[in-house]
């Protein structure tokens, strides 16, 4: 039986960035299992946006830290991940919206993120199509930006393969040999191998997965969709966020976007005619040059989302199985922060960062939850 | 013909030698070769050229791929046919 040092369950995002960090740390036995084929799950199916507009300490300050490695990977990783610092622009339509956010602006500012409150002439010099009627102003982000998230994978696979990790695609997890408190051998539909530690990063499916090791986690899934236009010249760079709608520009010219439909939990990714009617009502109403745009591609993706809507990092009941889930949508952005936590504490037993150590399964169990700082008072 | 001068995904230009580059790279599925070339993801959405894709591949491999995955819509549809059109 082959035997590793981490095995990590999941190829997305999330797997491949701690395996990329467990490299760095110097462990040498390294496994992944995918299910399917790289990206197969929500990181391929993300919206591609990377921001630090967030409203809770934990949040800002990860996702700063998150850009800080978005930049370094758009350098050193072995291809182009297209990282772009196009901005988020975060259109504000009322007064009380506009003081709601400078709240949060006033916080994002205090942990070093440089976001602050715009006028609707700014607006119309970031974005001169916008339609600025109804808008009262936008909360604005230079730094925040995206990314392009298959050549992401595709860049840390080829980084990691170069490193003597072995990398299963296409082979699904059946069962673990345990003991009372550890794991010692995991087993697929095709082999079976022992390991000293267990990630466990498999979006929609690390609940199931945990609920087979015996504990849970209070995640539940909800369905998102997203659409991809024709390409088109290059016209837009921030991420536009309008109430519930977002949408970009991809490096490759490509209008992506999506709604919020508010839909109950599902394990179904059937996609819907009402939320194409409600995203290109939204799309045309804000930019009205995009109605005649033709849409080509329509999919959906799972949200994995957890009671306070944070991150569940690290530690479980079992002392060698570690956990990184429930990113209620932020998943892709958080990935390279969340994978150097998770690969510095199976390292070495602990996170570098304090704000993590708030965002640990436990603390459903104490009654911790991540507070909304930013609307006290 | 030169197998570089025949292009198999006209939205995207990729040609038939850089898919078997790419094969023997390692990308030997459809979903990984879609990823790294970007083949079958212009507008026409892959209707002509993953046909053309797997026959490459069971020529090269000896097994014919099928798992394709279709999304809608059909054929590209401007946005603006989807606004303001009444719920029933």
């Amino acid at each position: 039986m082959k035997s590793y040092d981490v095995v990590v369950v999941g190829g997305g995002i999330i797997g491949l960035a701690t395996a990329y960090y467990l490299v760095k740390n110097g462990v040498r036995k390294i496994a992944i299992i995918e299910k399917e084929y790289i990206g197969s799950g929500s990181t391929g199916r993300c919206g591609t946006g990377i921001r630090q507009q967030f409203t809770t300490k934990e949040h800002i300050v990860l996702m700063r830290e998150s850009v800080k490695i978005w930049r370094l990977w758009e350098e050193i990783l072995p291809k182009p991940i297209h990282f772009r610092q196009g901005g988020y622009l975060w259109l504000l339509r009322s007064e009380e919206e506009d003081n709601e956010y400078r709240k949060y602006v006033a916080l994002q500012n205090l942990f070093g993120v440089d976001s602050r409150i715009i006028s609707k002439d700014e607006i119309k010099e970031i974005v001169p199509d916008i339609n600025l009627e109804g808008i009262f102003g936008a909360s604005w982000c230079p730094s925040d930006g995206s990314a392009y998230p298959q050549d992401v994978l595709d860049s840390l696979e080829m980084f990691l393969k170069s490193h003597g990790v072995d990398i299963f695609d296409y082979e699904s997890v059946v069962d673990f040999k345990k003991t009372s408190d550890r794991v010692i051998s995991i087993k697929t539909d095709k082999d079976e191998y022992a390991l000293d530690n267990l990630l466990i990063a498999a979006g929609y499916a690390t609940k199931s997965l945990a609920n087979k090791l015996g504990f849970d986690i209070p995640v539940k899934n909800y369905r998102h969709q997203i659409v991809v236009s024709e390409p088109l010249k290059i016209f837009l760079s921030p991420m536009v966020v309008d109430r519930s709608l977002y949408f970009t520009q991809t490096y490759r010219g490509r209008i992506i976007g999506g709604t919020d439909t508010n839909e109950e939990e599902t394990d179904d990714l059937t996609l819907t005619y009402n939320f194409l009617q409600k995203f290109s009502s939204e799309l045309v109403s804000v930019f009205s040059k995009l109605s005649s745009v033709r849409l080509m591609r329509h999919w959906s993706g799972f949200y994995v989302v957890s009671p306070d809507k944070h991150p569940i990092l690290g530690p479980t009941p079992l002392k060698n199985v570690f956990i990184g889930t429930g990113y209620s949508g932020h998943g892709f952005m958080l990935g390279p922060i969340v994978g150097k936590l998770l690969a510095h504490y199976i390292t070495y037993g602990m996170f570098f960062l304090e704000e993590a150590n708030h965002l640990t399964l436990d603390r459903f169990e104490k009654g911790m939850l991540i507070q909304e700082k930013a609307v006290i008072g | 013909m030169d197998k570089k001068n025949v292009i198999i995904c006209r939205c995207e230009d990729v040609t038939y030698e850089e898919i078997v580059r790419a094969f023997n790279e390692g990308y030997k599925d459809i979903e990984s070769l879609r990823r790294y070339l970007k083949i079958g993801t212009g507008p026409c959405q892959g209707k002509t050229c993953i046909p053309l894709l797997q026959r490459i591949l069971y020529e090269l491999s000896g097994n014919f791929p099928q798992n394709i995955t279709i999304r809608p819509p059909e054929t590209p549809v401007p946005f603006g046919i989807f606004v303001n059109v009444p719920k029933k």
